[in-house]
């Protein structure tokens, strides 16, 4: 237990790891600022860096990239009303019209001081949690293995952006893209179309990098006369002591809830916040005054959001299931860096696993001294034309692309899934399901056909297991829960 | 009833007369599951004693029916629900793909530095920055920053180019 809490030390004992960690958190809190960016495609960016440093060193900079980017949206959400990620839409509502009541620097004072509530309360979850699931997963064979990534998948369903078939075909479509290249197994050419470069697989990468950053910018390219109105700060407030006790329940309820909905497969941020915030409604003293202005609005969203970072990180860690499209990222760095992600890792690196939760632990510290003290300065940062900026990021995006196999066919299919993420986005589809099924495809085909293998091709012996059983129930419950929420709604 | 099935009748001809968009996409991801299918057919096979569980096309065979399958039920909900879509694109999108093309052109034709630097003046100089100074130091300092980050920082060695070799030489 000592040994562990030491090995949670690392990232301050270590200069080297220590500045690592703060131009993460840095560099995530600028790129959550900034609208269409954002902690996936930040992460995704940098992911090429990482090989020139230690493992350790390079999942410290992908998650605390992480944490500081999901509280930086909220920053761009109160100032100008636009979320600068996905998981701060819901501080929108309540952040923006307390802001033009003059009360900005309350209202970001409220939103810094609930995220890192949120983030370091998950991280406290996370260090107790992921090593109990991981106990778990060792009672795990090929079966439930297949079983907990057909549940993870089913999750799609309900990720809220998009409608649940649109989320599962786009997953579907991710599965499949993992199919391309030589068979694991059997070493067969699949949908390779005689094009060398294929045998290999489509890289991740150049899948992320597409799908989020150039199919953005190519959004970006339909909103160039968007002009935005950016509310005038003077400083960050500290909650008030009125505040604080108005907001106390709020921030730990949201807490609780982000970082359930965090450990669920797939979901993220976006999901936690926005059943952060309806709860605090329902549970507000003031419902009337959401959507007007209410400080407790933007606690309930922002701690949520937060608090699905560390929420996210179990499944991640634990299983290798991905928690949210960043931990995807986060997960392809550990494979990048030859570490698979299970009850493995815990058993043999537990210093790497503690010094990752005291990582993003001291990186939720490291947000809220930075979002208090420069979130005046950061501001500024949504003043920077998208006509300057986004011709950067695509000098970023193919660079860095470009960079992992040095190859030139990774930059075409990196701009291939720059048109297909804007084509599919344009028509209300979600592409996060895509990075998900493409990182668990796999996964789920290999623990299919071993389980098959040991079953001797028997498909009934699955439901003689009880936590295939168990998984699959899940999985028709999360099939099922969005319908189930229009009848209840109805 | 009747308003319904005139609303039905009506969006089926608007689908099939009016070249919409969402329709298209539709019909695009049918053809690309009977593409993928097809492919599927000519995947080699396992003699039975090597197979693992199952043949190789086999788990690529059940997703693309599975992706058709749930294409159909976007089929049914496109003809029964009323959905709008807005599918006007500005002509700086279309700007911005042809300066995809022309980025895809000059980096494999000429060099992928030179590219890069194009590529950003474009889109700065078409997305409504004026300021050609401006433009033009920053086309060519980031490209050059990002470009010496990579070769210093990580090992890399970019492809030949008539500035790269310049700068290799």
């Amino acid at each position: 237990m000592t040994e562990n809490f030491l090995y949670m030390l690392a990232p301050i004992m270590s200069s080297k790891i220590f500045l690592i960690l703060l131009l993460g958190t840095l560099f995530g809190l600028i790129l959550g600022i900034l609208p269409g960016l954002g902690p996936t495609t930040g992460a995704a960016l940098v992911l090429p860096f990482t090989m020139t440093l230690e493992p350790l060193s390079a999942i410290i900079l992908l998650t605390s990239i992480y944490c500081a980017g999901t509280y930086g949206g909220a920053i761009t959400a109160i100032l100008i009303n636009t979320p600068g990620t996905p998981a701060a839409a819901a501080t929108c509502f309540d952040g923006y019209p307390l802001a033009q009541k003059g009360e900005a620097a309350r209202a970001l004072g409220m939103a810094t001081f609930a995220s890192a509530f949120g983030g370091i309360f998950s991280v406290i979850v996370l260090i107790f949690f992921a090593p109990i699931l991981a106990n778990i997963a060792y009672e795990f064979g090929q079966p439930e293995y297949f079983a907990l990534a057909i549940f993870g998948l089913t999750m799609l369903a309900s990720i809220g952006e998009g409608s649940p078939v649109k989320n599962l075909l786009a997953g579907t479509f991710g599965i499949l893209l993992s199919t391309v290249g030589k068979d694991i197994m059997t070493s067969v050419d699949r949908f390779t179309f005689g094009v060398g470069q294929l045998t290999e697989g489509i890289g991740f990468i150049p899948v992320v990098v597409g799908l989020f950053a150039i199919s953005e910018m190519l959004v970006q390219s339909t909103l160039t006369n968007q002009i935005f109105k950016r509310v005038a700060m003077k400083a960050v407030k500290l909650p008030t002591k009125e505040d604080f006790k108005y907001c106390f329940k709020t921030i730990l309820r949201s807490s609780g809830i982000g970082t359930f909905i965090g450990i669920l497969p797939a979901e993220g941020g976006t999901v936690a916040s926005l059943i952060g915030y309806a709860e605090a409604k329902r549970w507000s003293q003031n419902p009337s005054k959401f959507g007007k202005g209410a400080i407790d609005g933007i606690a309930g969203a922002e701690t949520a959001n937060n608090a699905a970072t560390g929420g996210a990180m179990v499944p991640t860690l634990a299983l290798g299931i991905p928690g949210s499209a960043t931990t995807a990222v986060i997960l392809t760095g550990m494979i990048i860096h030859g570490l698979r992600p299970g009850p493995d890792l815990f058993k043999e690196q537990p210093e790497f696993l503690y010094g990752i939760f005291g990582a993003m632990f001291f990186a939720n510290i490291l947000f809220f001294i930075m979002g208090f003290f420069g979130a005046k300065l950061f501001a500024r940062i949504t003043l920077i034309p998208s006509r300057l900026l986004w011709p950067m990021i695509f000098v970023l995006s193919v660079c860095g692309t470009y960079s992992l196999n040095q190859s030139f066919s990774d930059v075409l299919l990196m701009m291939i899934f720059g048109v297909i993420g804007f084509v599919l986005r344009k028509f209300n589809f979600s592409v996060v399901p895509i990075i998900i099924g493409l990182i668990l495809g796999q996964l789920v085909e290999l623990t299919l056909r071993q389980s098959l293998v040991i079953f001797d091709g028997n498909y009934m012996l699955f439901f003689t297991r009880p936590i295939v059983v168990t998984f699959f129930v899940l999985s028709i419950i999360a099939l099922s829960f969005p319908y189930l929420k229009k009848i209840k709604k109805k | 009833m009747n308003k319904v099935k005139k609303l039905k009748k009506g969006r089926l001809n608007s689908a099939l007369f009016s070249l919409n968009p969402e329709f298209f996409l539709l019909l695009f991801i049918y053809l690309f599951c009977i593409v993928t299918y097809m492919s599927s057919l000519y995947f080699d096979e396992v003699p039975a004693i090597l197979v693992r569980g199952i043949q190789p096309a086999t788990f690529p065979k059940g997703l693309i029916i599975l992706i058709a399958f749930l294409n159909s039920i976007l089929t049914y909900l496109y003809f029964t629900k009323k959905i709008v879509s807005n599918t006007i694109l500005p002509t700086l999108f279309y700007k911005t793909i042809f300066a995809f093309f022309v980025f895809v052109l000059i980096s494999h034709f000429v060099d992928l530095f030179l590219a890069l630097i194009f590529f950003s003046f474009l889109i700065s100089y078409w997305w409504g920055e004026k300021n050609i100074i401006l433009i033009l130091s920053l086309s060519i300092v980031f490209p050059l920053l990002v470009f010496v980050l990579f070769e210093t920082v990580l090992g890399l060695r970019f492809p030949a180019g008539i500035l790269t070799n310049l700068y290799y030489n």
